[in-house]
């Protein structure tokens, strides 16, 4: 394939464009950040609508308590930090005061995972995906894309209950038109394939397609599947993609523990039981490092997924 | 206050104390101390402070009250029963499989809860939320929460201080019942949070100080707290422990535990006859 000039967009952005758009069409939107509106890109929607943006200063777990009561009043609320604070330092908040009464609430959660880069392990997370999930009701989200984490706000503000929406700081291919809208819990067969699946999730649907070319180059035909909400998870995707490939391959930018990989392998063992590896952050912290650099080295890129989808062919009976 | 307002309120006190016993009696668990040191505030805000319709508990214009002190849940559920929320016989099934009366507030299942809560310092953030929220869309609704004295130990509580304070929040009513002591023993011996009138006055609150088992106190708490100057209002209450049942006065043990038969009889008996003595 020529290389051609990809546009890229860090998905961040795409949640600010997103918020100031959404903001255009309901007055009643609110959005919280916590002293990171900068780096949240909240920023964009703090220019357009100053009076309904509300700064909570660096307290994510008074931030996540303002929002449940915000939301109880009729608001359509956004709250925001990164990914480590808002899952991790505030889970608990998140847990009782939104989770436990259901409240519509949508987290924006930027600045997921190892490809924050430079800043190190105190603040690539990649523990978010499972603290979230494990909340009875939450929706989690992981777009892939800019097009996918722009409508994604969109679906998000209209579902009824709490979502987490897991988006990153650096900039990633663009993967979908403008005709593509994002349906939550509904899983995206981006190519079709026999051998193996690869269900890929975030910026790691961008790896999984070019894994699945270089397969291709090798006489492997992989299936790809962009699992953009990891709960409610799209199981009858998965469980067809098992029974007709015989084996699964899942990539995230997330630890192998407690993520898409976790919930695959759990939702299909009771189901369709077939091989399932997995590529993501290996039980470790990260490190300090352009984000592009880390990726490669703790395991996210094409040529991993490769590997292991070579694995799990050999692992079918 | 008029004689027989004021009469009228210790009369309903003592069924809220009555509904206190007699639920957590009958849940074999629970946390009847600081149910019975807040049972006076809550008979006062449910009768007399808040604007609110049993008839309709969700009504978009009607005051909150957020318990952020959750586990005095046997208390709120008392004052909201016999408030008309639901029927006082319910009290009964508190804590008990299939209840709509969880050991901690759940908004999705009791009519009249306006938020859940049960773990401390999140109830405060929620009712700042709330208080914002009227702000917001101009509405003139009053958000009250109660707090334990303990509870300020959380650091969530002076996160949600400084930002009430920060937005200029003044339908925001926090109430501290006072009583002095915490599962571990007295509030000093744990982790101190005296001075807490000094506390919150540094956040840039209004503090108003009152006595939790004198209604006309109460009374004039609430009448300065409404008077909107920008300023959040903090009503820090001197309350007693286990108020009103004689041998859970003052009596840490008393904090989460619940009466055998022999102590309820005698519970019952003690709020008889101060229900008798209030008919004179």
């Amino acid at each position: 394939m020529a290389e051609l000039e990809i546009k890229k967009t860090a998905t961040r952005d795409s949640y600010g464009r997103a918020l100031v758009d959404l903001g255009a069409q309901n007055e009643k939107l609110l959005v919280l950040d916590a002293d990171l509106a900068a780096a949240t890109k909240t920023g964009m929607f703090k220019k357009a609508y100053p009076a309904r943006f509300v700064d909570c200063g660096i307290a994510e777990s008074n931030l996540m308590g303002v929002a449940a009561g915000l939301s109880t009043m009729g608001f359509t609320v956004f709250a925001s930090s990164f990914a480590m604070f808002a899952a991790g330092r505030a889970f608990e908040q998140v847990r009782n005061t939104i989770g436990y009464p259901h409240l519509s609430v949508n987290i924006g959660a930027t600045h997921a995972g190892i490809s924050v880069g430079e800043d190190g392990a105190s603040h690539q997370c990649c523990e978010d995906i499972a603290l979230m999930r494990s909340i009875p009701g939450m929706t989690v989200i992981n777009p892939a894309d800019d097009r996918e984490a722009y409508t994604a706000v969109f679906a998000a503000a209209k579902l009824d209950g709490p979502v987490y929406l897991r988006f990153g700081r650096l900039a990633v291919p663009h993967l979908f038109g403008e005709d593509y809208s994002i349906e939550i819990g509904k899983g995206v067969q981006l190519r079709a394939g026999k051998q193996v699946t690869i269900a890929a999730t975030g910026l790691m649907v961008g790896e999984a397609l070019a894994a699945a070319e270089a397969l291709a180059a090798e006489g492997i035909d992989a299936r790809v599947l962009n699992i953009h909400t990891i709960k409610p998870l799209d199981l009858g995707i998965l469980t067809h993609a098992a029974a007709e490939t015989g084996a699964i391959v899942t990539a995230e930018e997330h630890s192998i523990i407690g993520g898409l990989g976790s919930a695959v392998a759990e939702g299909l063992a009771g189901i369709c039981p077939v091989p399932v590896l997995r590529v993501g952050v290996e039980d470790t912290f990260g490190a300090s490092g352009p984000a592009v650099e880390m990726l490669k080295v703790y395991g996210l890129e094409a040529a991993h997924i490769v590997a292991k989808a070579k694995q799990a062919i050999a692992m079918k009976k | 206050m008029e004689a027989s307002r004021e009469l009228e309120l210790k009369r309903l006190a003592v069924q809220v104390r009555r509904g206190i016993i007699e639920g957590v009696f009958n849940a074999k668990s629970g946390h009847p101390g600081g149910s019975l040191s807040s049972a006076d505030l809550l008979t006062y805000l449910y009768f007399e402070q808040m604007r609110i319709d049993p008839q309709a508990p969700k009504q978009a214009g009607r005051d909150r009250f957020v318990l952020s002190k959750g586990h005095v849940a046997p208390a709120l559920y008392a004052a909201l029963a016999l408030r008309g929320f639901f029927p006082v016989e319910a009290l009964k099934t508190l804590r008990k499989n299939g209840s709509f009366l969880q050991g901690h507030p759940s908004m999705k299942l009791t009519p009249g809860v306006d938020m859940s809560t049960g773990s401390l310092g999140q109830g405060i953030s929620a009712a700042a939320g709330m208080a914002l929220g009227a702000k917001l869309a101009g509405g003139a609704q009053d958000v009250y929460t109660l707090l334990g004295d303990g509870e300020l130990e959380e650091g969530q509580v002076w996160e949600a201080a400084m930002f009430a304070a920060a937005k200029g929040l003044d339908h925001l009513i926090a109430i501290v019942d006072n009583n002095n002591l915490q599962i571990d023993g007295t509030i000093e011996e744990v982790n101190s949070p005296y001075p807490i009138p000094e506390k919150f006055a540094a956040f840039g609150w209004n503090v108003i100080e009152a006595d939790a088992h004198c209604f006309a106190s109460l009374e004039a708490a609430f009448a300065r707290a409404k008077q909107y100057n920008g300023k959040p209002t903090a009503i820090i209450m001197k309350s007693i422990k286990g108020k009103g049942v004689s041998f859970m006065e003052d009596q840490v043990a008393w904090h989460g535990a619940a009466p055998n038969a022999a102590q309820y009889d005698q519970a019952m008996e003690e709020l008889s006859a101060q229900l008798a003595a209030l008919a004179q």
